[in-house]
């Protein structure tokens, strides 16, 4: 969920009133949003590199507020300000509208270079724009937040704002060979290669994460203005001759990106959101884009869309009991203009360009529960008549967990993924021998494989617990995963059921003992046949030599148990004898 | 050490005695109590592996009144043979004798006499040997004098039953030591439950109490398109990310899709339709088939609802799980790669957002958490979607105990499932409440093999609606 900072003071002078905490709080709460934290830069600062640092640092109170993930026109002050002066019914939802300028359209011109990296771009004017110290840190911080929401990092969409009194247009949008791009960077006043900007970047905390996008690509992209000035290299750096200021008044805003959808959605919450502050408030430059197919199109779109919902279908959604006049009501405080029309029981929403998360009819109906006041909802039970019933499997699992413990044994409760070593090195077993389904992005050694065995984790809890006394009993009934090709996703669980004893004697006839007890409960008989179970000499890796025994019961090998070889006690650094005995128990269903 | 001294001595003549000490004698030669060397025994032992020390019982016997009389006159049954003259004696006569009635039957079982019943003046009793060993009296003889232990265990116990012989050293009258009724008891040895499990059994009680059927869960391994697309959770979403989900090497594919599903969820994220505007990208099959350790038990309940689906005609259905879920985030006190995660699911006709918030009121009431309100929040798959807090009284704040939310069309018409069935869920996980709960503040002493089985031997019951704030933890009684 993303987090917006806002200064508390300009929060309120915007929202024409102030609050207190716990007003304002509450107010959220009501809105679906969550004040996260009251601090200060120099709280911030003071937290994460000490009091020294902080000194000096700004005590103006920010709020810091969590915002819904599909609600972008939510994620900068200008768009908080609006959304709940609009709940409250203290303003009217301001209408976007896109002009087309009385001079020439600014052009945007994609060459088909671009179709292998980053196909789409889409761009706007923001026209004779006024800034002030805030709201330009309010404009970058947007950007800042929708790179990390919905652009995904800048994967899908990157952002670029240009002063447009610098530039000349037409614009083009093309991809080129890295040691063909060459320019001044933001912030910088040396001009560098894209190859060395790349480099140069490696050590940058801020961008070093975007470089992969286009690091092993052959053609990076690069959008150039008439007279070859480069705006920007996107998805890493502007150029910095366009770079806007506090005092920009025409700003050309671009967004290139892989998912065509969000980039038009990302335009929209831009200048829908900063149009607050040009001339003709809410008015956005039209520019026109020419895709390399020869198709033009005009953004941004600022698309308004209807849609028509019944009344009672809302009312039988949420649970109460609303006339289609008060419905109308509730949806136009939040931000969807609403009017009931046809044969009275109809309402017809207008979904604005702000809205892109309204895609359903539920989404509507959700809306109008919150401007009802979900804690307002007349609570009700279903009718729904149900038996219950238990899975199978776990229905045995906990009737043998109870009388795993009344045997004197103490449950563990261990990882179901961990090393390759813990499943294969360690019990002397080679990789491949276990079947194990493996994690192609482990961040470390622990996340390796899924466990095919409950043992190691057993072992690793004995090893952790050295310092109580003797003798350690545990087991554990839980899931293991092997490959199964049998399966439609190639894997799967296996209930086990483990137990180890621990202590200055291996104590197999204890472990044995726990079988016996084990198979009595599950009413097996202690014979070959006839459903029965014997165990019969056997050896395995992870087993010292003529002390390990292989379970058949009800006509199948069911698992193992025995004394541990001393190289596996070691390997899990322990430094007494220990049996064990693990098997599965899902023939016993 | 209080039993300094002695024990000290007790040291020095054990080093120097061969085969062990009596502590009896140890203490009567020291011209000490025995309770001072049983004392300074004790606390040598409680060090370790210093001495070996055995318990030995002995036992004092003395005669009953009627012991030591047949010690004295013989036993019964000889006195009844030595009063039988050669020419035999009548039986009347004999019974008047005071021995008679017990010695007659020991010494005719003995086989010392005999009962000629055809005399003429009524049954005449005989001599058969012409002497006998008195054995009873030979051993009385012995115990009086101190030298019981000559006898065997069943001898001894046969003179105790014809109440000849009583075991004394009684310590009926002797004087203990008081009871210190302050100190500990020994805890029974004992298995134990892992208090999480714990909590998981009542969670697990509390949807059947509801009528709540389980869902089958066993299935750690799941498609992207299970875990995530089948929820219309669209493929760019930041939880199918590298850095949010683990994906698999190996397999590194699904093997199987429901290919006419599959066709119906694709044309539902990329275009729409069941009145969706869709997310408009291009859904691809590859992202989809992509294995993964499922993220949240809401693939299960996607499975559990596709299968209901195909059921015609539709029937009501309320179910649950908890299981494992996988997550490859940044691990801190508070969370790991996996954890437990807790799913409720109620499908029927018209079901509304207050049916939620109703069964949500009751299962929580179930938990012992009766304060309750809810926030608007954003799931990719329910919506309406609802956050689930409650009034902490510790913290004297409100804190989200759960997420819930109507599941979308977008993921239930695909499916099959009738257009006016509604779909409620939520979901919470069973840690934080267990931390909670159990006044854990590190979920590695919880979960994992590092935990801390002190904590799990001494973790109390775990009633949910009973239990008063957090509990005592290891070591404070």
């Amino acid at each position: 969920m993303p987090t917006v900072s806002v200064k508390r003071d300009l929060l309120f002078q915007a929202l024409g009133r102030t609050y207190t905490n716990e007003e304002f709080d509450e107010l959220c709460f009501e809105f679906g949003l969550e004040l996260d934290e009251i601090t200060s830069e120099k709280e911030i600062i003071s937290k994460e590199q000490g009091n020294k640092k902080a000194q000096g640092a700004s005590d103006v109170v920010l709020y810091k507020i969590d915002v819904p993930a599909n609600r972008y026109d939510l994620l900068c002050l200008e768009g908080l300000v609006r959304g709940l002066q609009v709940f409250k019914e203290r303003i009217k939802a301001p209408v976007y509208k896109r002009v087309t300028p009385n001079g020439e359209i600014q052009k945007l011109i994609i060459t088909e270079e671009t179709a292998k990296i980053r196909p789409y771009a889409v761009a706007a004017v923001l026209r004779n724009i006024k800034f002030t110290k805030d709201r330009y840190d309010s404009f970058i911080e947007l950007q800042e937040k929708l790179h990390q929401n919905i652009c995904r990092k800048r994967a899908l969409v990157a952002i670029g704002t240009h002063d447009l009194d610098t530039l000349s247009g037409p614009f083009t949008y093309t991809a080129k060979r890295p040691s063909d791009i060459k320019f001044k960077p933001l912030n910088k006043t040396k001009e560098y290669t894209a190859c060395e900007l790349m480099n140069m970047y490696k050590t940058d905390n801020h961008l070093k994460h975007y470089l992969h996008i286009i690091e092993n690509k052959p053609l990076y992209p690069v959008i150039y203005d008439s007279n070859g000035v480069i705006l920007s290299m996107p998805p890493i750096i502007n150029g910095n001759h366009s770079k806007i200021t506090v005092n920009t008044r025409n700003v050309f805003i671009e967004c290139t990106g892989t998912d065509f959808t969000k980039a038009k959605i990302v335009l929209d919450v831009i200048v829908t959101m900063f149009s607050e502050y040009c001339e003709n408030p809410f008015t956005v430059e039209a520019a026109e884009v020419v895709f390399p197919n020869g198709k033009s199109y005009t953004f941004p779109e600022l698309a308004y869309r209807k849609e028509i919902v019944r009344a009672d279908l809302i009312n039988k959604k949420v649970g109460i009991r609303e006339t289609p006049e008060n419905i109308a009501k509730l949806l136009t405080r939040m931000h969807l203009k609403s009017e009931v029309i046809g044969d009275g029981n109809q309402i017809e929403i207008e979904i604005p360009p702000t809205r892109a998360d309204i895609i359903h009819a539920c989404d509507i109906v959700e809306d109008a529960a919150i401007a009802y006041g979900y804690n307002n909802i007349q609570l009700a039970l279903p009718k729904t008549y149900t038996i219950a019933n238990q899975f199978p499997l776990n229905k045995l699992t906990e009737l043998l967990r109870y009388d795993m413990a009344a045997a004197g044994f103490t449950e563990a409760l261990t990882f179901a993924l961990c090393s390759q070593e813990d499943i294969a090195d360690k019990l002397g077993l080679d990789i491949s021998a276990t079947k194990a389904v493996h994690i192609s992005n482990p961040k470390t050694a622990e996340f390796q494989v899924a466990r095919t065995t409950l043992l190691p984790g057993l072992l690793k809890t004995i090893a952790a617990n050295r310092k109580m006394p003797l003798p350690l009993k545990l087991f554990e009934i839980s899931d293991i995963v092997v490959k199964d090709s049998s399966r439609d996703v190639g894997a799967r669980n296996h209930r086990h059921l483990c137990a180890v004893y621990y202590n200055r004697n291996p104590g197999f006839e204890i472990i044995h003992g726990l079988l016996d007890r084990i198979m009595q409960l599950l009413s097996v008989p202690p014979r070959e046949k006839k459903g029965g179970y014997v165990i019969k000499a056997s050896e395995g890796p992870a087993f010292f030599p003529g002390r390990c025994a292989e379970i058949f019961a009800r006509g199948q090998s069911i698992g193992k148990l025995g004394v541990l070889h001393p190289d596996v006690i070691t390997k899990f650094e322990l430094t007494m004898p220990c049996s064990s005995l693990e098997i599965n128990i899902e023939p016993f269903l | 050490m209080a039993d300094g001294p002695v024990a000290e001595v007790l040291l020095r003549q054990l080093a120097a005695a061969d085969g062990g000490l009596d502590s009896a004698e140890l203490a009567a030669k020291l011209g000490v109590e025995h309770q001072a060397v049983v004392g300074a025994v004790k606390s040598l032992q409680a060090l370790g592996e210093i001495i070996e020390a055995e318990l030995r019982s002995t036992k004092r016997w003395e005669l009953t009144a009627e012991g030591e009389e047949i010690a004295q006159e013989g036993s019964h049954e000889a006195r009844v043979f030595h009063s039988i003259p050669p020419k035999g004696l009548a039986q009347s006569e004999l019974m008047r004798l005071p021995s008679g009635k017990v010695g007659f039957s020991k010494a005719m079982s003995n086989k010392w006499i005999r009962v000629d019943k055809s005399a003429a003046d009524g049954p005449r009793v005989f001599r058969v040997a012409d002497s006998v060993e008195d054995e009873v009296q030979r051993r009385l003889q012995l115990v009086q004098g101190g030298q019981a232990e000559k006898l065997g265990e069943k001898e001894r116990s046969e003179l105790r039953k014809r109440k000849l012989l009583t075991e004394v050293g009684s310590w009926r009258d002797r004087p203990f030591k008081p009871y210190n009724f302050l100190a500990h008891g020994v805890l029974p040895d004992s298995g134990h439950l892992h208090p999480l499990l714990k909590v998981r059994t009542q969670f697990r009680q509390i949807f059947l109490e509801m009528g709540f059927t389980e869902m089958p869960t066993d299935n750690y391994i799941e498609s992207s398109f299970w875990n995530f697309d089948a929820l219309f959770q669209p493929q760019q979403h930041p939880a199918r990310d590298q850095h949010d989900t683990f994906f698999l090497r190996d397999p590194a594919e699904a093997l199987q899709l429901p290919a006419d599903y599959v066709q119906r969820v694709k044309r539902t994220h990329s275009q729409g339709g069941y009145g969706s505007q869709g997310y408009k990208y291009n859904w691809k099959l590859e992202e989809a088939r992509k294995t993964v350790l499922r993220t949240h038990t809401t693939s299960a309940s996607a499975r559990a609802l596709y299968r209901l689906a195909q059921k015609k005609p539709f029937t009501p259905a309320k179910y649950f799980s908890i299981d494992r879920v996988f997550r490859n985030e940044t691990l801190d006190a508070t969370h790991l790669a996996e954890f437990h995660q807790i799913e409720g699911v109620v499908a029927d006709h018209g079901l509304t957002l207050g049916h939620l918030m109703g069964v949500l009121r009751e299962f929580f009431t179930k938990l012992g958490i009766t304060q309750l309100r809810f926030k608007p929040a954003y799931n990719p798959y329910t919506e309406p979607s609802m956050e689930v807090f409650s009034y902490h009284q510790g913290l004297k704040k409100w804190v989200e105990v759960g997420n819930s939310g109507l599941f979308r069309p977008e993921m239930l018409l695909p499916m099959g499932l009738p257009e006016n069935v509604s779909v409620i869920a939520w979901g919470l996980s069973l840690e934080r409440p267990t931390m909670i709960k159990y006044g854990i503040n590190n979920i590695r002493e919880l979960v994992g093999h590092k935990v801390n089985l002190q904590m799990v031997y001494d973790s109390p019951l775990c009633r949910l609606d009973a239990d008063p704030g957090p509990p005592r933890t290891q070591g404070t009684a």
